[in-house]
């Protein structure tokens, strides 16, 4: 059942324009990123470092990209996420999902794996993307797949908190507003603490959890962290859904 | 008990301190179609909201075909097709693509997705329209896809919410047509305002008021809720009231306009034939006889307006 929700969401994203443009306009970003990479790298590392600071194709390449994809994700995930529970509350199709027997657990999870999956054609497109490094140079594919799966991780917490502010408005536009400013306030504080590594925000950032992964390394702590991320904000959005049932 | 499809037992809602529903009890029997009666914000979509699943009653429960829907709500829904006042389609599918997911989410077997979807399309008129986006079809052809999704898993209660409201006469024709085809496999509740609808549709009728149940019954029943019996007489050259006061068994007359008499009898017995002899007789210029039956509207607002006082 989880999976037909999710095909339906799916096939809602593509049949409106902002599906295909956001996904264009993503890959134009992500292309342009790993050009300008490429081309910086020859520039940079043709002889004016030292050997000892020079880093592979692949760490360069691959960071400017990914340093892109967090942010361009930040922007992006808010526009994904608002239509999926505010619009059906403004169209009124919510009856329609709540009156099959469907429970709100799966409604809600068949919604976040719809968006999930879609949000996966990006990162398949990125790794396939800085794979073709590998017909010029022997890149490290642990690094990519350890990106890769940290942006995944990433995305679907940017997702779940979506998904969330989505429940609590009928105005797609307000959901994706506060998701932002909620992912942007997120980013700048953990720049503001980074400074103080004990600092306690540290501990509940995205950002810095996401670090390690930009390393390609993967921390079973980091993704425990973005897990529970992503269950709190799915259990908040699947008690909202319930206190509509139950306070009408 | 197992004639009863449904049955819903002391529900009551609160919104706040307010009683939208109060203590209704009812069921539904296979096969018929159940008429919800009542005037706006009676509490008819929140007892349907509560029937389906969408709405948690304050007290109160709900048995479909037996199943609890508070504490089995998965089997209790597959039972059910539902149509809400506001129609819910998503109107960014095509009419094919929305009963296909309709049938998915109602746990239809995937082999018999094609052909259930055919089926109500073929029931509801939309045989043509497949392709088509539900967006661009009119009113009428949107109110068929939401009932078409109502039906697509061959549920045993279908409950339509007011779904002929805002359709031309002919679209309204051939929705009440395709309500009454729906009523001959499955049981249906079907609420409206219209009381023409509820003669036409319906083999029982519950009226609701402010929440509580006024009444229920067969049509019959509620056309029998008039009070007395009443002639209405067309009289050219008519005599004083008092005059036609006596004949036997007459109660009481009134005048209404243009040389017309209602004429209120005792019991159940109608004196026609002595009326026609006696003016005839006297020369009173009969011209119309006829019962004067009290007209649903009259019962509905005496019963609505029985609860107010």
């Amino acid at each position: 059942m989880i999976i037909n929700i999710a095909r339906k969401e799916l096939k809602s994203v593509f049949s409106s324009p902002m599906g295909w443009i956001i996904l264009s306009l993503l890959m134009f970003g992500f292309g342009f990123m790993y050009l300008d990479g490429v081309n910086n790298y020859f520039q940079i590392m043709s002889g004016s470092i030292r050997p000892a600071e020079r880093v592979g194709v692949t760490i360069f390449v691959g960071q400017t990209v990914y340093g892109a994809a967090n942010f361009l994700m930040t922007v992006a995930t808010p526009l994904l996420t608002m239509r999926l529970i505010s619009e059906e509350r403004r169209n009124q199709t919510l009856p329609f999902l709540f009156s099959a027997p469907i429970t709100l657990t799966e409604i809600v999870l068949g919604k976040f794996l719809g968006l999930v999956l879609f949000l996966a054609i990006l990162i398949i497109y990125i790794f396939v993307m800085l794979s073709t490094l590998n017909i010029w140079a022997d890149i490290d594919f642990g690094y990519l797949l350890g990106n890769s799966f940290g942006l995944m991780l990433l995305v679907a917490s940017f997702s779940s908190l979506g998904i969330y502010f989505s429940s609590l408005t009928n105005q797609p536009i307000i959901a994706a507003i506060l998701t932002f400013i909620a992912l942007f306030a997120m980013g700048v504080l953990s720049n503001y603490f980074a400074s103080d590594p004990s600092h306690w925000f540290n501990y509940v950032s995205l950002t810095k959890h996401y670090q390690a992964f930009t390393r390609g390394v993967i921390d079973s702590s980091d993704v425990v962290y973005f897990i529970l991320f992503i269950a709190t904000f799915l259990t908040l959005t699947i008690r909202r859904l319930d206190s509509d049932r139950l306070s009408g | 008990m197992a004639t009863h499809t449904l049955e819903a037992i002391d529900l009551s809602r609160l919104f706040g301190a307010n009683h939208a529903v109060k203590n209704v009890s009812f069921h539904l029997n296979k096969g018929e179609v159940l008429g919800f009666l009542g005037p706006n914000g009676a509490g008819k979509s929140t007892t349907m909201r509560m029937l389906t699943g969408n709405l948690a009653p304050t007290e109160g429960a709900i048995r479909i075909c037996g199943v609890d829907i508070i504490d089995k709500p998965k089997e209790a829904k597959g039972n059910i097709g539902y149509l809400p006042e506001m129609r819910p389609l998503y109107k960014e599918f095509t009419v094919d693509e929305f009963l296909t997911i309709a049938a998915r989410f109602h746990k239809v077997d995937s082999r018999k997705i094609r052909k259930s979807v055919e089926a109500a399309k073929d029931k509801c008129g939309l045989g043509h329209m497949s392709k088509r986006l539900i967006e661009n079809l009119s009113n009428g052809y949107q109110q068929r896809v939401g009932i078409a999704q109502a039906i697509i898993h061959e549920p045993e209660i279908v409950i339509l919410d007011e779904p002929t409201v805002g359709l031309d006469p002919i679209q309204i024709r051939e929705i009440r047509k395709l309500i009454k085809d729906i009523g001959k496999k499955h049981s249906v509740i079907l609420s409206t305002h219209i009381l023409p609808e509820v003669e036409m549709v319906c083999d029982r009728v519950q009226i609701i008021d402010k929440g509580s149940l006024v009444f229920h019954g067969s049509i019959d029943d509620l056309k029998q809720q008039r009070k007395g019996n009443k002639l209405l007489v067309g009289l050219s050259k008519p005599p004083s009231i008092k005059e036609i006061s006596l004949i036997d068994g007459v109660t009481l007359v009134e005048k209404v306009e243009h040389g017309m008499f209602r004429i209120h009898f005792k019991g159940t017995y109608i004196p026609a034939e002595e009326i026609v002899t006696i003016s005839i007789k006297k020369g009173w210029g009969l011209f119309h006889v006829a019962p004067d039956i009290t007209s649903l509207e009259d019962i509905f607002v005496q019963l609505t307006q029985l609860t107010s006082k």
